[in-house]
């Protein structure tokens, strides 16, 4: 298990990387953490003849607060999101999830970035990244653009980034607006793997935000490992808004996910085993974010 | 509170650190990886990604061209020059080649190995390397197997069936008839293994101007250097195994012979020493490394009191394509065939079948832990049926404490045990009526939640009776271990093993008995391990023997030196030998303690003072003592009854699981065991291998399995898709001991490195059944993944 | 083969040695550095035998290749003796405890332990878990390496 022979090039600066990426074309990969690109290196499922490594560029090792919106940089390591006390108070879902990913020897080297492009579909990051609708950056050489979530993967592990382009930064919209009294908001996150610490077979992760009377005002539901690409239930999201979060209402909410997936077989579980799960983890996770926006202070 | 026996040693069953620990902690280990010589090569192997395929031509010409690439060897050059490997069973035409010959019989199978000078290089040639195959249908299902018609693995066997014999003892059928009831069932234990955390490697080195062959390897198992011998031609005087390798773990699948085939035939081939370290794909793939995969039919007897009286047993198992000596597993567990329980009679099919699948490779415990399974299995159905108590129907059953030793009726005599006192103890530990209660509260919450109870036996010692039982060809009797102890001139004790150690201890474990034999500190013994040229007779550290029978070897070449030290001492203080007192080393005469010679004075008078020896006294103080196993040496009887192992260990497991009803994840909240392996040597090593071996069940139990698609194709060869449990999925185990000394050994002891695997599976697959009997439902197959347990709750049927 | 100079700290001395691009750390540390106490497992991140430390946090060597770690401090299974060359404290506990059996997952332990206890002087027992919940044991099912773990934390305390 030793990765093809290929080329290297540390990348001091972002333009070099971006240099680096426009003259090597498809040739050239880029390398952050390398938490999943180096065992598909090994096992030569990924064989670049350049490795772009962007893990020094500190420039987007960056975790920022900017009102509406904290932005991640890029190379921003898994464990410094877990640390971070603007990322527990403004997007707690990320944080939520974050414990579940790997482990801390992989969170310590593996980046928020590297795992949205990679775009595994059982992975936790893309996952939230659609749920809350974030904000993908990325840029080449001739310019940035800016690609919402739910249009940036076109399929299992693949999205619409082109090969001289470098995620730089993933921006996750804020729900609550620091001190002052915007709502009640709650969000969960729950996955089923068989060991702690391994990809999920089936994900879900919920924000709501309730009103004064407690109906809910905004919802955002999403499933990882049932389909592709993370899925945005945007049917179970219509079922919830503008409507108290009873038992009723939450499971006819789960009742829709069946429609939004696309599971597979594989030999952790059945497609229907995704299925099945895949609702009763929304309708746990809709009741568990619930519940929280309940306790949460008005 | 723990009782380890042997309170009236000064070193046995004492708390000491073992000796191995430190360089261990220290990253000062001496495993295979860390061998390095002077222009050692590197060796990588070419997979076949077919399950089944006609080889039609091998191209290697782009492969050798590659700058630094030394050699490719295909499965034709090394059939014209090798022997086929070891096969247990009388099939001869069933040939076991380090490298497939003519035909490909699994997706894994190695097809090429290269030489080159780092093992990267090597495996950019291996993508060099063009074959060209013709795919055939495969044969993956051990039940389809024996179908008429279907296709072969070994075309030349005629038949997919390996062996098929049927072995009635005692009165099965009147039994049957005075029955009041029977229940039967099916009982499926999948396909998995060890799986050590080190991969098998090895180092080869063709030595010309010896004409030796030097091996280092991770290796655990008997008679390598012979197979060695063997399959490359050569005489055995010229291998020579160095057993002062660490192993990374075992628990009995590191048997390399095929990749030490390879690794020899190309070092002598080419003139450099050759490594082949597994990685991680080719272990899992290729190795030959997976375990017993394996179907019960059980049909069970018993009266309306809860007496089981008979067992029907018939036990398909699926060898894969290359049985080696796997096989052999479904005729261990005949050494306990009914379990710690007073049953009359047994009739037991054995059937082993040959597929499209990896090869088999003996694991912990021998087959033993999937008939552990069945047997509890057999055991809460009675009581179910019955509508007994899971630890009454055992109680009413278990062969009591006063009735040993105790003839099971397929011959064996078990040496020693207390079932009942130990099942006791394992209820006291886990405040049994507490865990009851929290049980029930979780059920009262709505939560699927059980209590599991597993009694099983751990046959310990080995002896090989089970080879001539399934094929008389093999006409072997003896199972023995060696060991010499040598003094030197300054009074410091060396002893001397044969084989290697893989984290038994077995360092620790010697000195503790030469240290309590000759009544000296086993800190300052050292214990080094022979090569197979300078060793000494030895079937190696399996069958949970080493306590007992290099723990014997080793007492027995105490006894030796201390007679040779009374010799001395008699004939320098003018006593007879039995007016002297030996403590501590040093031997007075007893009436008169002045008179006295020390330790230290003693060995220079064996090492440098010939005018004070004995007439006829050889200098020097060494001893060596080869120990047969006990009970065994005598073969099977007209009704193929026989002595298999001589000690049976026993533990009582008892794990609390809760199973989520929306997931079919299952979560072990507590785990007791009790376990009576006789006396302990080292309470800490006990203790660690039987909670390790927990550990490696739970992996059975719900985790780990090698599965593969119906076409052949592989689907665990990752540590992503084969699940060894970490810390989060191990409870903390509590354990607690108990001492039935054995008769046979000699300090009581019985073996310790099986048994929490041989009990786990069963007690978890009894939790998980107690969890899910408010619903009506069961399951028998392992492991219980958690889509299977899921599937079952929505009535759909897992299988 | 191009081989680039890589230059690096290991246990606190400046070392350097070519390897080729794709060579991972774990593989530079064995046969380039002769630091044979980092072990290989599964070479694809899942086991944790090769942890060591990469500026102080702990990582997997396997995932990571050495050219990535040119100027980079890394502690390895060797770098916890103590000023003597003896077993260091952490260690001296798994020794007490039998916290290991055949030493093969043994190093990456050690090194997840040291990292937890650095910053957890005074774990609880789900710290531990979530310390060495990468690091895969095949021998001890885990209660023995707890025990060390939390003895070493002990001994710390009870000396300072």
């Amino acid at each position: 298990m030793k990765a093809a022979p290929f080329e290297y090039q540390r990348a001091a600066t972002l333009p070099q990387a971006l240099a680096a990426l426009a003259n090597a074309g498809e040739e050239a990969m880029i390398i952050a953490g390398g938490q999943t690109l180096v065992p598909m290196m090994a096992m030569r499922f990924a064989r670049p003849a350049l490795l772009v490594d962007i893990h020094g560029l500190t420039d987007l090792q960056v975790i920022e607060d900017i009102g509406d919106m904290v932005r991640i940089g890029g190379t921003t390591r898994q464990a410094d999101c877990l640390a971070s006390p603007i990322i527990a108070e403004r997007v707690p879902l990320l944080a939520k999830a974050l414990p579940l990913i790997g482990h801390q020897q992989t969170r310590n080297r593996g980046t928020v970035g590297g795992s949205v492009a990679h775009g595994d579909p059982a992975a936790e990051i893309p996952l939230i990244a659609v749920a809350l609708d974030a904000e993908i950056v990325l840029r080449k050489q001739s310019g940035e653009r800016s690609v919402a979530s739910g249009r940036f993967y076109d399929g299992p592990m693949s999205s619409i980034r082109e090969p001289d382009e470098c995620l730089t930064e993933i921006r996750f919209p804020v729900w609550t607006k620091q001190g002052s009294g915007g709502g009640r908001v709650g969000c969960d996150f729950e996955e089923v793997s068989e060991r702690r610490g391994d990809f999920a077979v089936v994900a879900a992760a919920v924000q709501l935000k309730l009103d004064q009377g407690g109906a809910c005002e905004r919802a955002a539901v999403a499933v990882g490992g049932a389909a592709g690409t993370p899925v945005r239930a945007s049917a179970a999201e219509t079922v919830l808004i503008g409507q108290r979060l009873d038992d009723q209402t939450i499971a006819a909410a789960a009742a829709t996910i069946d429609d939004a997936i696309d599971p597979a077989d594989d030999s952790h579980a059945s497609a229907g085993y995704r299925r099945r799960v895949a609702r009763k983890l929304v309708a746990r996770t809709i009741a568990g974010a619930a519940a929280e926006a309940f306790r949460a202070t008005p | 509170m723990s009782d380890h026996g042997g309170s009236n040693y000064h070193h046995v069953s004492r708390k000491r650190r073992v000796k191995e620990d430190k360089r261990f902690v220290m990253g000062a280990g001496n495993f295979v990886q860390d061998v390095n010589l002077a222009n050692i090569k590197h060796m990588a192997v070419l997979a076949s990604p077919y399950a089944r395929a006609n080889i039609l031509s091998i191209d290697a010409e782009a492969a050798l061209a590659l700058d630094g690439v030394h050699g490719v060897l295909t499965g034709s050059e090394l059939a014209a020059n090798t022997s086929p490997l070891y096969g247990g069973l009388n099939t001869p035409e069933v040939k076991w080649r380090p490298l497939a010959f003519e035909m490909t019989r699994y997706a894994g199978e190695w097809v090429g190995a290269v030489v080159a000078d780092s093992r990267a290089l090597a495996e950019d040639a291996l993508e060099l390397i063009e074959v060209e195959y013709e795919p055939l249908p495969a044969i993956v299902d051990p039940e389809d197997a024996m179908q008429p018609g279907a296709p072969l693995v070994h075309p030349g066997h005629g038949s997919n069936i390996l062996y098929r014999n049927t072995f009635t003892w005692g009165p099965v059928a009147e039994d049957f008839a005075a029955a009041d009831r029977t229940v039967s069932f099916r009982a499926r234990w999948s396909r998995s293994s060890t799986v050590p955390i080190e991969t098998f490697g090895v180092v080869a080195q063709w030595h010309e101007g010896t004409e030796t062959m030097e091996v280092w390897a991770s290796i655990q198992m008997p008679n390598y250097a012979e197979q060695l011998a063997n399959a490359l031609r050569v005489p055995l005087n010229s291998i020579k195994v160095n057993h002062d390798i660490d192993v990374g773990g075992s628990y009995g699948v590191k048997r390399g012979i095929k990749h030490t085939v390879l690794a020899g035939y190309l070092s002598r081939k080419l003139g450099f020493p050759v490594r082949f370290i597994e990685d991680r794909l080719d272990n899992m793939a290729g190795s030959d490394a997976h375990g017993p995969d394996r179907i019960f039919d059980t049909e069970v007897a018993f009266t309306a009191e809860g007496i089981i009286r008979s067992l029907k047993i018939r036990a398909l198992d699926d060898a894969g394509a290359y049985p080696g000596r796997g096989p052999f597993q479904l005729g261990k567990p005949i050494a306990a065939i009914v379990g710690p329980y007073r049953i009359n009679s047994v009739e037991y099919e054995a059937i082993s079948v040959t597929s499209n699948k990896a090869g088999q490779v003996p694991v912990r415990g021998f087959g033993q832990a999937p008939t552990n399974f069945m047997i509890e299995t057999a055991v809460d159905k009675v009581a179910r049926a019955l509508g007994m108590d899971r630890l009454e129907i055992r109680r009413r059953n278990f062969i009591g404490a006063d009735e040993f030793p105790y003839e099971i009726p397929s011959g064996t005599k078990y040496d020693s045990g207390d079932y009942a006192t130990v099942l006791d103890k394992v209820l006291e530990l886990a405040a049994y009526d507490d865990l009851v209660a929290r049980r029930d509260r979780l059920r009262q919450e709505g939560r699927l939640a059980g209590i599991g109870v597993g009694t099983c036996l751990e046959p310990g010692g080995g002896n090989n009776m089970f080879e001539y039982l399934m094929n008389p060809a093999a006409e072997i009797t003896t199972f023995m271990e060696g060991c010499m102890v040598r003094v030197d001139s300054q009074g410091q004790i060396t002893g001397t093993m044969g084989t290697t150690t893989s984290g038994q201890g077995h360092e620790t474990m010697m000195a503790t008995i030469l240290g309590e034999e000759l009544e000296r500190d086993p800190d300052g013994i050292r214990v080094i391990h022979a090569d197979s040229l300078a060793g000494l007779p030895t079937r190696s550290p399996v069958a949970s023997r080493m306590a007992i029978m290099l723990g014997g070897a080793a007492a027995g070449a105490a006894a030796k030196i201390k007679a040779q030290l009374l010799q001395i001492a008699s004939h320098n203080l003018g006593a007879p030998e039995p007016e002297l007192e030996y403590a501590g080393g040093d031997i007075s005469v007893r009436s008169e303690p002045e008179r006295k010679l020390t330790w230290r004075e003693l060995c220079f008078i064996a090492h440098s003072q010939y005018h004070k020896l004995p007439d006829g006294f050889e200098p020097g103080l060494q001893a060596i003592h080869t120990w047969q196993v006990p009970r065994g040496g005598q073969l099977p009887d007209a009704e193929d009854r026989v002595q298999l192992y001589p000690c049976f260990s026993f533990q009582a497991h008892l794990p609390l699981v809760e199973i989520d009803p929306d997931t079919g994840r299952v979560t072990i909240l507590e785990y007791y065991i009790a376990h009576d392996c006789g006396t302990t040597i080292n309470p800490d090593i006990v203790r660690g291998m039987i909670i390790g071996g927990v550990a490696h069940g739970v992996g059975a139990a719900l985790y780990e399995k090698f599965a593969y698609a119906s076409d052949g194709q592989f689907l665990s060869a990752t540590f992503v898709d084969y699940l060894i449990p970490s810390v989060h999925e191990i409870p903390y185990v509590s354990d607690t001991e108990h001492c039935t000394p054995s008769p046979l050994t000699s300090h009581g002891q019985k073996g310790s490195g099986e048994g929490g695997y041989l009990g786990a599976p069963a007690a978890i697959a009894s939790a998980v059944n107690d969890a899910l009997a408010p619903r009506g439902l069961v399951i028998h197959t392992i492991p219980m993944r958690m889509a299977i347990i899921e599937e079952l709750l929505n009535g759909n049927d897992p299988s | 083969m191009n081989k680039v100079e890589i230059n690096l700290t290991l246990n606190g001395e400046t070392r350097s040695a070519s390897a080729e691009p794709r060579t991972t750390l774990l593989d530079f540390l064995r046969d380039d550095l002769g630091g044979t106490g980092t072990h290989m497992g599964c070479e694809h991140g899942v086991c944790g035998a090769c942890t060591i430390l990469l500026d102080g946090v702990p990582v997997r060597a396997c995932l990571i290749f050495a050219v990535q770690c040119e100027g980079l401090k890394i502690t390895t299974v060797e770098g916890l003796l103590d000023a003597d060359g003896r077993p260091g404290d952490l260690q001296e506990a798994f020794r007490e405890a039998h916290g290991l059996q055949c030493g093969y997952c043994t190093p990456g332990m050690l090194v997840s332990a040291h990292a937890l206890l650095a910053r957890d002087p005074d774990p609880s027992d789900e710290a531990i878990r979530e310390a060495i919940g990468g690091n895969l044991c095949r021998c001890t099912g885990y209660a023995q390496i707890i025990d060390a773990i939390r003895l070493a934390a002990a001994n710390r305390s009870s000396m300072s």
